[in-house]
């Protein structure tokens, strides 16, 4: 089938160590995501969405509770909430996965997309051992035993989980949290997929733990040349491992660009906002500035920028116009009417 | 594990004693004594009362308690005064008719109850969960001994497959087991259903899925192991009750079980037999739940470590 043959083709180009010349691996498209709403109404939990994942970057995907990362994340691994409909592009290589059928999706899944997700602990079977459950794709590759086993050890051994041949025999229940979200990511490492999701992948975790995490994943990104979708709600996390971020507010993008220049010189006043809400993100002794009023849901967006209640440069044409993702300076995109005096001051 | 045994072992102890004086006061709170029935109603007094006497039914109520639990516990369980010999020979005579009853009835609803309950619960809302929750509903809220007629009127009487009632070959079992398992297999299907629902929103399933697998190979490679858990609790206590629910489909289908011998002892007093029968149901409930939760550590690492 044709499906198959593609999949063939991407995986002979995944690890290229030369740079792409055929464009980013993903490419969002106006995503859209909806689910029912009360009286038979459809939410746009995600209201047409773009952004690119190049080759072998970190894309940090920033957002409060509800502002719909989840699930653009979710979308791009193709495992949406039930009911939710789909509509845009998710470009895979060129290929637009919303219009492939399923069963090509689930080629894709595991393989040439994986997620981490947040709470190691929900995440893994407690009735399986760690190595059956790492390994399960090798398994059903009809690997050898010893083959198999031989790959969970490495992957483990990758992840950084000490003793991997004692660790792969032991339950979830049986391992520290650090430890879990460790196999959590051999686990996600088992297919060699070009492109990582992880949701909040340090957020269930100890605080001592964060950084290591963090950082064996920033290690993992550069040595294979992976593509990551960093998703989480701290900006601190985001700014140790990302070279871009896309910041999203009430299920659109605000702005986009390089981490360091969206961080140290935000396009958009909610960017700003988080930044000022964050302490310690650029200076030791900057206070934090909580940001002022309650978050726009998808289910109740103001009308005009969604952001316009809580900013402090709002203006009339904020109220009713919805603000377009421009480029309002070289590589840096926003949906602000009032960028450029954002950008300026 | 071990310790789990022994714990579980020393409440089955108490659990019996519990059914041994509940049915102890229950058989001599009914109305009517045994020297009476025995004797019928043209006996006179002097008669009865000497009965009564070697029955030891004159003695109060606590010295009849104290010498049962004494008897008991020596696994003696008295005579049965009207079949004129020991109570526990006759209730074993009849325990083998019944095992095969209750197991044939039990393996069938096993295996049709977690069958339906995986299809239903695997797509829930979808076409086939609609058609089982319909179904099991419907099997719940019939009577036992209803469903046992109707399937005598159809495949006995009706179709002439089958026989009606009594033993002797493997037709025999067919329809008291179907009208025994019938109201079992809808309680299994719906739990399983439902445990089996919640299960594949779990997170672990959408890992899983996360793999790339397909939804059979999720359901029955992560999701079916975790969502037979509670299952399996309840179907232990459940063949516990079907070893009740035998005594009204014994006789209907006039099965030489237990459920007749005991419909019997009731009806003349033959505390010895009641007793008896009651004692053996407790045992074996006590033991099926002890079985239940060994396979459920089987099943779940976290409960076998002692984690949960």
């Amino acid at each position: 089938m044709s499906a198959a043959g593609t999949a063939r083709e991407h995986g002979d180009t995944k690890p290229s160590p030369t740079p792409a010349v055929d464009g980013p691996p993903l490419r969002i498209e106006n995503l859209v995501v909806e689910l029912p709403g009360p009286h038979g109404t459809r939410v746009r939990v995600v209201d047409g969405v773009s952004f690119d994942v190049p080759r072998a970057t970190t894309v940090g995907l920033i957002g409060e509770s509800g502002s719909g990362k989840t699930m653009t994340a979710q979308a791009v691994l193709g495992l949406p909430p039930e009911r939710a409909t789909l509509t845009g592009r998710l470009l895979w290589h060129g290929e637009d996965l919303i219009a492939a059928g399923p069963a090509r999706r689930r080629t894709v899944r595991g393989r040439e997309i994986a997620m981490i997700f947040q709470d190691p602990l929900a995440a893994l079977n407690p009735t399986q051992r760690i190595g059956r459950q790492v390994g399960e794709i090798p398994r059903r590759d009809r690997l050898p035993r010893a083959e198999v086993r031989r790959r969970v050890v490495e992957l483990l051994d990758r992840a950084g989980v000490p003793e991997p041949e004692r660790r792969m025999r032991a339950y979830p229940h049986e391992l520290s949290g650090g430890l879990r979200q460790r196999a959590m990511i051999a686990l996600a490492l088992a297919g060699r997929p070009a492109l990582l999701l992880a949701d909040e992948p340090t957020t269930a975790l100890d605080v001592t733990v964060q950084s290591r995490i963090l950082r064996l994943l920033a290690d993992i990104q550069a040595a294979d040349g992976l593509a990551m979708l960093l998703v989480s709600h701290d900006l601190r996390v985001v700014s140790h491992v990302a070279q871009r971020v896309v910041v999203m507010y009430a299920g659109r993008v605000c702005e986009h660009g390089p981490a360091r220049d969206v961080l140290r010189r935000p396009a958009h006043p909610y960017t700003a906002a988080l930044v000022r809400s964050v302490p310690a993100v650029r200076t030791r002794t900057a206070l934090a500035d909580p940001l002022p009023g309650a978050p726009a849901t998808p289910a109740n967006r103001p009308a005009g920028c969604a952001f316009h209640p809580r900013c402090p440069l709002v203006r009339a044409r904020c109220r009713d116009e919805v603000p377009e993702v421009r480029e309002v300076a070289s590589g840096r995109w926003s949906a602000c009417h009032a960028a450029e005096e954002v950008l300026g001051s | 594990m071990i310790r789990m045994v022994a714990q579980r072992l020393l409440v089955g102890v108490f659990v019996m004693w519990g059914a041994a004086s509940l049915i102890f006061l229950i058989v001599r709170a009914a109305p009517g004594d045994p020297a009476t029935v025995l004797l019928g109603p043209d006996a006179d007094r002097t008669q009865i009362e000497q009965l009564r006497e070697s029955l030891g039914l004159d003695r109060s109520l606590g010295a009849q308690y104290v010498s049962y639990l004494g008897d008991v516990s020596r696994l003696d369980f008295g005579q049965s005064h009207r079949l004129g010999r020991p109570a526990m020979d006759a209730v074993l005579d009849r325990l083998p008719a019944t095992i095969d009853l209750t197991l044939t009835a039990t393996a069938v609803a096993v295996i049709v109850g977690l069958t339906l309950g995986m299809l239903a619960g695997g797509r829930p809302g979808g076409a086939l969960d609609r058609v089982v929750s319909a179904c099991t509903i419907a099997l719940q809220s019939f009577p036992t001994f209803w469903i046992g007629i109707m399937l005598v009127l159809v495949f006995a009487l009706g179709l002439g497959l089958l026989p009606s009632s009594g033993v002797g070959t493997p037709q025999h079992l067919v329809l008291p087991a179907l009208t025994l398992a019938f109201p079992f297999i809808a309680i299994i299907a719906r739990l399983t259903r439902t445990s089996v629902a919640e299960t594949m929103r779990e997170g672990y399933v959408q890992t899983a899925r996360s793999k790339g697998l397909g939804e059979r190979q999720v359901l029955l490679g992560h999701a079916l192991r975790n969502s037979l858990i509670p299952v399996v609790t309840v179907v232990g206590v459940q063949v516990g009750a079907l070893v009740g629910g035998a005594v009204i489909v014994e006789n209907v289908f006039a099965w030489p079980g237990l459920g007749s011998l005991v419909v019997d002892a009731v009806a003349n007093r033959d505390y010895a037999v009641v007793q008896g029968v009651t004692l053996l149901i407790a045992g074996i409930v006590v033991v099926l739940n002890l079985i239940a939760d060994l396979l459920i550590a089987q099943l779940d690492p976290r409960i076998r470590t002692g984690a949960v």
